[in-house]
């Protein structure tokens, strides 16, 4: 490494326990730490849940007739908005169990509020398909497979059956898991909140946590079992997700390759989402010791590899268009792409998602925070576009050309999409503000093994230890 | 405390205007008038509610609440004995039920609609006593079992809730004031005191307007009135009529006469610009569809075609089944027909030069290569002098009594009989009328602008208008009289050949409406029922020969009057073409007039299956526009969709240009009937109250009107009428810039929808087409061509080739794109029959119209003057659906007899089956359309209606709500019905006995429906013909529904032979 030693440890500056759990448990503590900045986040977030709230009520009381969705394109932003919310939530997934799994410690410090991404994206995505149906009333319960005297079963070959399975299981997986590895914080809170009412709630949250060696085990135990469990779902949600276009007959959906690239896709965005939230909360709450420019390099570095994933995906449906011979898929996937009526949204796809993320080969634009922020933003764009290219766009213009129709959103689309942002925003300020960010007693541990598994007591100087190596 | 006064204001208000209008009136108005307190705006509001008391409950407290259980229940008492139905005096239970009435059995009886005055037979389903359907009386020769969109339409009209209900006397005519509702007894007294003394002194103060009529009972009626009244006189005028006609035959022979044609032995057919194929452009559309079709159908490896050429104007349904078709000039047919005459040898023809000589040189020949097959027909639209040379023409080819036949005029309103509208006019003018009595039709509208009618008739004194509408002319009126529709009354008339029908009623009258004859009969002093006037007038007219009673009986039963067709006359010229001076070809900008193919003159605007029914070629709804070729619109600088400004005899009108492949170049086309200002929400423009105030910017011509209104509603083409230039005249058209939305069904759109080659290597298999002279050289080869592809795609996958072994029946269908005229007969009686609901022209833009059928246009070729190819596309019931795995709740599913079943009450709305729908033939509930007190409710209006549309549905289809999918669903109601009444009756169901609606309103008989493991069953032998193809066959969708192949029979002289199938 001929580059200049960049300050790039996985915790820096002057660090013990104590500091630790201060600059994290504080956040919740001392709530005079949530200054301006948080309050105009909360406004808007809560302005645009009020927008959700209006846009559901509105949809609910008129019908899907209140979005630009038609015949032949009955699915739109809804869909859209849902596989991208789903996708949001595969970050904190893989953050928190594959590198789980593979040992890779500098996950420690992000995988707290990833994980929380994740269970409030999923919420997101999760009202799409509920609300997105004619009848959601009855759309509620009807997909479930539940006992019933007229011994009617849902339709178990439907894609759509199989997503209720995958992201119920994926909705209550990560939030168990986010749960799980909450109690021993929940704990340290318990121990350090003055304020008694806090104290009560705290210790019921963790579940009367004292630190014993039993708890201990039982802890790494279960959390060992849910990242087990977690680990597939990362491949496998997004996968069943795009079976709902990957097994139908529209062109333009009809593509094998779809389960692996939407998987890339998804954490792709993931990481940008994870980068666009991290970045300016370790300013804000100076968490910049804990969250360290290595953190942002490395996030930076998978962001630019599943994009790289991702155009590949790009490369090879252009490719089995031309090398399957399915004329219908060669128009749709490359013609009307290029230059049909909504070309340009395919080009600004390719602007967000493969352009943008090369910035990712330097390391100096990688450690450069406003290039960084800049880029997650387009892919964050990228991958909608992506989801709308094919969603919406494949539907106007399939088969008969007598059905082809163009499809326009109305307000009432963009205010839902709208409102989900604000409502993610909400509840994400909200966490920051009533739960450890960061997992205070994981950062410890890491800590403890980066000073070389001594005591922690030492005041430290900037850590030269490039590698963990052998965590255990 | 403001909450509670709210909340008691209706019952509060509505009680002391009940009061209010009591006082003074008979015991009789006392049940309507507390009708009315049940129909004030909240009440009727909460009573419709989908969840009534989702607003109302979260508003009450416990007081209010049981105040109003207590009001509503008394109420909802008073609201079922509601006079509108049937007078409240009458209702009773039945002690014995009626005759051959079982609950829940349909009963189906003969009467007669009428357009234009012209009859069509027809059969009305009715339930329960209730007009459900109006499907062709298979016995009539106007219908021979098919029907055409307005008469099947006239349904909707029926249960229109904006119909005139009661007597309005206008205080200040001419004034947007809605008059006050008066009655019976009044409008009476009135006559009898104001108008009777004085018409009986001096009776040519007396006159009488109505349209065109055929009716023997009505003339006889209008005799005695006009007895009763001496020196008073009847006009008629027709805004569509059919003057034209009669005045060339007066030309050509010396008298008035109609012609009719015969198609069964037409071999060469040339229409100089004469739609005979539309219902709104000649009265014997069905007839001539039915045979023409019966000449074009093949049948196997070989078979015969006729050869039609057609010089057409505003592109039309005989254009666009045209073998050779080229676009004209409506000033240039006559010089089309006059080189046709010459070639042809008429006597007297001058050789006129025309840019299709060659072509008229070919067709000649064709022509005389037939005799006595050829055939040549032109439209009411064309001059007098056109048709009476189009006579010549036809006596010289020997067509006269083969395929061209003469009748004494139908139309008992010719200029011969009675006064026309100018003659009314000038007398109006000049003050000579006293009173004026407009019958059912609305000349302040529809009348030629120059002659000023509103003007006019404001000079006359006491105006009465008898109508169905308070319409534009009931406004200038200060009486307007509501007359029965024709469901509900006695009554007669003669189709286009002819022949006597009889009209009875279906259901007592909704309103208080009374039927013209008998409105005639009591206004000259001679009371009689309908029934009576009518029987009587049979009974002295000699036509029935025998017992008059038994035959009586007959008649009514069958709806006519059989073989009383008017016997052809046998006619002579006694004209040399040499003396006719018809129009000549102008050179500016012409602007064609033409009744509208849905909404005809403005009749049928306030019906909303027919505004939302996609007119035939532009796929137009729920507008009129200014339709231009391609060209044209290149050279003026215009866009389509652009906004134009349109100028006529110094008439402006800003509406939208509208590009139509097709149409002649320097020529735009209008419809009429659009720009309503009263009438009805659904046809007029809001302004509170529903009628506009002068000076508005929506009223014709002002800006909002069609353009940023996006509601629709078209633009008055009337104004650019001159009694002089009724039909084509010479006008102006400029962009003025800016584009605006117009709702189509197909194309227009940045996606191209019209061709079907989109890119190279298309394996698609979607329109198939033959050259006749082709296919009968080559059709084994393509059979065998057809089926080696087709066994090599089955031979891909892994399913049995019969996937159904059912022993049960197996449904089927095979619509002949070959035969289909794109008429939408079809689209109306799906629509009739299967409860679908109209959405609006906003949803229409959106593209979320409901229509199970759609009629796929398709060109091909040049852009100026393409070949079109219909083809109707309902749900094609796939074997191996598309739509059934992936649907979560199997909510959509096959039976054992093959049909692809929607499940509404297991739909929950995901609408991935009609993602995965190659055909995209499924239609999704977005809104709440068949919220039927809502669902005319296009424009917002204050008149709160009656629920009556309620009654229009047909019981034995589910009324689907919000978040359904549905579609076609090869009327399944119908295959149940007819298998309960097989096993009743032990047996199989014969082939036959399902007719889908579709069908039976085909007037082409394209769509053949039955059981295909028949092997003797029509479909069955259909499905086998080598013209028969399965759509998108590559998807191995196995659909059940096949379409045969269109073939063309062009003249090889004309246009090289070449295989002129389009996909690969």
């Amino acid at each position: 490494m001929a580059l200049t030693p960049l300050n790039d440890s996985m915790i820096t500056g002057s660090q013990d326990y104590a500091s630790i759990d201060n600059s994290i448990s504080s956040m919740i503590i001392d709530q005079k730490r949530h200054t301006r900045p948080w309050f105009i986040m909360f406004t808007f977030g809560v302005m645009g849940t009020g927008l959700l709230g209006a846009a559901i009520t509105w949809l609910l009381y008129q019908g899907v007739g209140i979005w630009g969705n038609n015949i032949p394109t009955a699915w739109a932003f809804d869909i859209v908005n849902f596989v991208w919310w789903i996708g949001i939530g595969h970050a904190g997934t893989l953050i928190s169990a594959i590198l789980l799994l593979l040992r890779q410690p500098w996950r420690n410090s992000i995988n707290r509020f990833s994980e929380a991404m994740t269970i409030f994206a999923v919420m997101c995505a999760g009202m799409f398909p509920l609300l997105h149906t004619g009848r959601p009333w009855v759309a509620i319960y009807w997909l479930f497979p539940y006992p019933n005297i007229m011994g009617l079963w849902p339709q178990f070959r439907s894609p759509l059956m199989w997503d209720v399975f995958a992201v119920s299981t994926y909705f209550s997986v990560s939030l168990m898991f986010w749960f799980i590895g909450l109690v021993p914080d929940f704990a340290t809170l318990r121990d350090q909140s003055k304020n008694k009412f806090a104290r009560v709630l705290l210790a019921i949250a963790c579940l009367g946590w004292r630190g014993s060696q039993r708890h201990w085990h039982r802890y790494e135990q279960a959390y060992l079992i849910l990242a087990g469990l977690s680990t597939p779902l990362v491949l496998s949600v997004h996968s069943i997700v795009s079976f709902d276009f990957a097994s139908s007959v529209v062109p333009g959906w009809n593509v094998t390759v779809f389960p692996p690239y939407f998987v890339a896709g998804a954490v792709f965005a993931g990481f940008a989402m994870v980068l666009t939230f991290a970045i300016p909360i370790r300013k804000l709450y100076k968490l910049e010791d804990l969250i360290t420019m290595r953190h942002i390099d490395w996030m930076a570095k998978i962001t630019l590899a599943t994009g790289l994933i991702v155009a590949y995906g790009y490369t090879l449906e252009l490719f089995y268009a031309w090398y399957s011979g399915n004329p219908n898929e060669w128009d749709m996937t490359l013609l009307r792409r290029l230059s049909g009526p909504y070309a340009w949204a395919y080009a600004a796809l390719i602007i967000c998602n493969i352009v943008a993320p090369q910035a990712f080969w330097f390391p100096s634009l990688r450690r450069n925070l406003t290039v960084v922020m800049i880029v997650c933003q387009f892919v964050s764009v990228g991958m909608w576009l992506e989801r709308f290219v094919i969603i919406p766009m494949s539907l106007t213009a399939n088969y008969l050309p007598s059905a082809n129709r163009m499809y326009y959103p109305t307000f009432w689309d963009f205010g839902m999409f709208a409102g989900t942002i604000g409502f993610f925003i909400a509840l994400m300020f909200l966490f920051i503000r009533f739960m450890p960010v960061i997992n205070i007693f994981e950062v410890k541990d890491l800590l403890y093994k980066l000073l070389g598994h001594r005591d922690s007591q030492i005041a430290l100087k900037p850590v030269e230890v490039e590698t963990v190596g052998g965590a255990h | 405390m403001e909450e509670k006064q709210k909340h008691q204001e209706p019952i509060g208000e509505g009680l002391e205007s009940v009061k209010g209008r009591l006082s003074g009136q008979s015991g009789k108005s006392y049940w309507r008038s507390l009708d009315e307190l049940a129909d004030t705006p909240q009440f009727q509001a909460w009573m419709e509610d989908e969840f009534p008391n989702r607003s109302t409950l979260l508003e009450l407290n416990r007081r209010d609440l049981l105040k109003y259980m207590g009001a509503s229940m008394a109420l909802a008492g008073l609201a079922g004995c509601r006079g509108v139905f049937l007078p409240q005096d009458k209702v009773v239970p039945y002690v014995k039920a009626p005759e051959e009435l079982v609950t829940g059995k349909p009963l189906f009886y003969a009467t007669a609609v009428t357009l234009g005055g012209y009859a069509t037979g027809v059969l009305v389903e009715q339930i329960e006593g209730r007009p459900v359907l109006i499907e062709g009386n298979p016995d009539h020769p106007a219908s021979m079992g098919a029907l055409d969109v307005l008469s099947q339409a006239e349904l909707l009209n029926f249960y229109d809730p904006d119909r005139g209900a009661t007597v309005v006397e206008q205080v200040n005519p001419g004034t947007f004031d809605t008059g006050n509702p008066s009655s019976w007894e009044l409008f009476d007294e009135f006559f009898g005191k104001t108008v009777k003394p004085a018409a009986l002194k001096n009776g040519a103060g007396l006159r009488i307007l109505t349209g065109s009529t055929t009716s023997p009972t009505f003339v006889s009626t209008m005799t005695t009135f006009l007895a009763a009244y001496p020196g008073s006189k009847w006009h008629a005028y027709e805004p569509i009529g059919r003057s034209n006609v009669h005045e060339g035959a007066k030309l050509a022979f010396g008298k008035p006469l109609d012609t009719t044609y015969d198609f069964t032995n037409a071999k060469v057919v040339v229409s100089l610009d004469g739609d005979f194929l539309s219902p709104t452009a000649n009265p014997g559309s069905l007839k001539y569809a039915r045979e023409f079709a019966n000449g074009r159908r093949v049948k196997g490896l070989t078979g015969t075609m006729n050869r039609l050429y057609s010089f057409e104007s505003t592109p039309g349904l005989v254009g666009g089944v045209a073998d050779h078709r080229w676009a004209v000039k409506p000033s240039e047919v006559f010089g089309v027909a006059s080189a046709l005459a010459a070639a042809l040898g008429v006597a007297g023809a001058a050789a006129a030069t025309t840019p299709y000589q060659k072509a008229i040189d070919a067709i000649v020949k064709d022509l005389q290569s037939v005799p006595g097959g050829a055939l040549v027909v032109t439209g009411d639209n064309q001059a007098p002098e056109v048709h009476a040379l189009v006579q010549l023409i036809n006596e010289k080819l020997g067509s006269f009594g083969k395929t061209v036949n003469h009748i004494e005029p139908v139309d008992a309103t010719t200029s011969e009989t009675v006064g026309d509208l100018r003659s009314l006019i000038a007398d109006l003018k000049a003050g000579q009328v006293e009173t004026i009595i407009i019958v059912n039709s609305n000349p302040v509208y529809d009348a030629p602008a120059d002659l000023k009618f509103a003007e006019a008739i404001a000079k006359a004194k006491h105006k009465i208008k008898l109508g169905l509408y308070d319409d534009e002319t009931g406004q200038a009126c200060n009486w307007f009289v509501p007359i029965t529709h024709s469901l509900e009354e006695w009554g007669d008339a003669r189709a286009f050949d002819g022949t006597y029908s009889v009209m009875q009623p279906i259901i007592a009258p909704l309103y208080e409406g009374r039927s013209v004859i008998e409105i005639l009969s009591i206004l000259s002093g001679k009371p009689h029922s309908g029934y009576d006037l009518v029987k009587a007038t049979w009974r002295k007219s000699g036509l029935v020969a025998g017992d008059f009673e038994k035959e009586w009986r007959k008649i009514i039963h069958d709806g006519l009057l059989k073989n009383s067709g008017s016997k052809p006359v046998t006619v002579a010229s006694t004209l040399s073409a040499s003396t006719l001076v018809g129009p000549k070809k102008t050179s500016g900008l012409e602007v064609i007039l033409l009744a509208d193919p849905c909404i005809y003159d403005g009749k049928f605007s306030n019906n909303g299956w027919l505004q939302e029914l996609p007119k035939p070629l532009s796929k137009l709804t729920w507008d009129n526009v200014a339709m231009i070729s391609p060209k044209t619109a290149t050279s003026l600088g215009i866009v389509d969709e652009g906004v134009v400004d349109l100028t006529v005899n110094g008439v402006t009108v800003r509406t939208a240009a509208f590009v139509q492949p097709g149409h002649p170049e320097e020529a735009v086309s209008v419809y009429l009937g659009y720009g309503r200002t009263r009438g009805g929400v659904v046809c007029s423009l809001p302004n509170g109250d529903g009628h506009l105030a002068a000076g508005d910017p929506r009223s014709p011509g002002g800006f909002f009107n069609s353009i940023s209104n996006f509601d629709g509603g078209g633009f008055n083409g009337y104004l650019f009428r001159t009694s002089t230039a009724p039909h084509f005249t010479t006008g102006e058209l400029k962009a003025v810039g800016g584009v605006t939305t117009v709702a189509t069904t197909q194309g227009h759109a940045p996606i191209d929808g019209d061709h079907v080659k989109q890119f190279e290597g298309d394996t698609r298999t979607v329109v198939v087409e033959y050259d006749l002279a082709d296919f009968n050289k080559n059709a084994a080869k393509y059979v065998k061509e057809n089926k080696e592809k087709s066994t090599e795609i089955r031979d891909q996958n892994l399913y049995p080739d019969k996937i159904f072994s059912s022993e049960s029946p197996q449904w089927a269908m095979t619509i002949d794109m070959n035969t289909c005229i794109g008429c939408n007969a079809c689209v109306t009686a799906c629509q009739a029959e299967n409860n679908i609901p109209v959405v609006g022209k906003v949803q229409v833009a959106r593209h979320r119209e409901m229509h199970w059928i759609r009629i796929d246009r398709y060109y091909s070729g040049d852009t100026e003057n393409p070949q079109l190819t219909w083809q109707p596309v309902a749900c094609v019931h796939c074997e191996k659906a598309p739509c059934e795995p992936v649907c979560p709740v199997a909510a959509t599913v096959h039976s054992h007899e093959g049909l692809n079943q929607m499940v509404y009450n297991r739909c929950v709305g995901t609408r991935y089956c009609s993602n995965n729908c190659p055909y995209k033939v499924r239609r999704f509930n977005y809104l709440n359309y068949t919220d039927n007190q809502r669902q005319f409710d296009v424009r917002v209006d204050d008149k709160q209606r009656i629920p009556l549309l309620r009654m229009l549905n047909n019981p034995d289809v589910s009324i689907r709500g919000r978040g359904i999918m549905e579609k076609c669903t090869y009327c399944v109601q119908r295959i149940n019905e007819a298998r309960i009444e097989a096993k009743k009756a032990g047996r199989e169901i014969q082939e036959g006995e399902i007719i889908t609606a579709c069908q039976s309103a085909c007037p082409t008989q394209t769509i053949v429906f039955g059981n295909m493991n028949d092997p003797q069953s029509g479909v069955a032998q259909w499905r086998e013909d080598p013209r028969a193809y399965l759509l998108l066959e590559n998807l191995q969708t196995r659909p059940r529904t096949s379409h045969l192949a269109k073939v063309r029979n062009p003249n090889p002289e004309i246009a090289p032979v070449t295989k002129t199938e389009t996909t690969s």
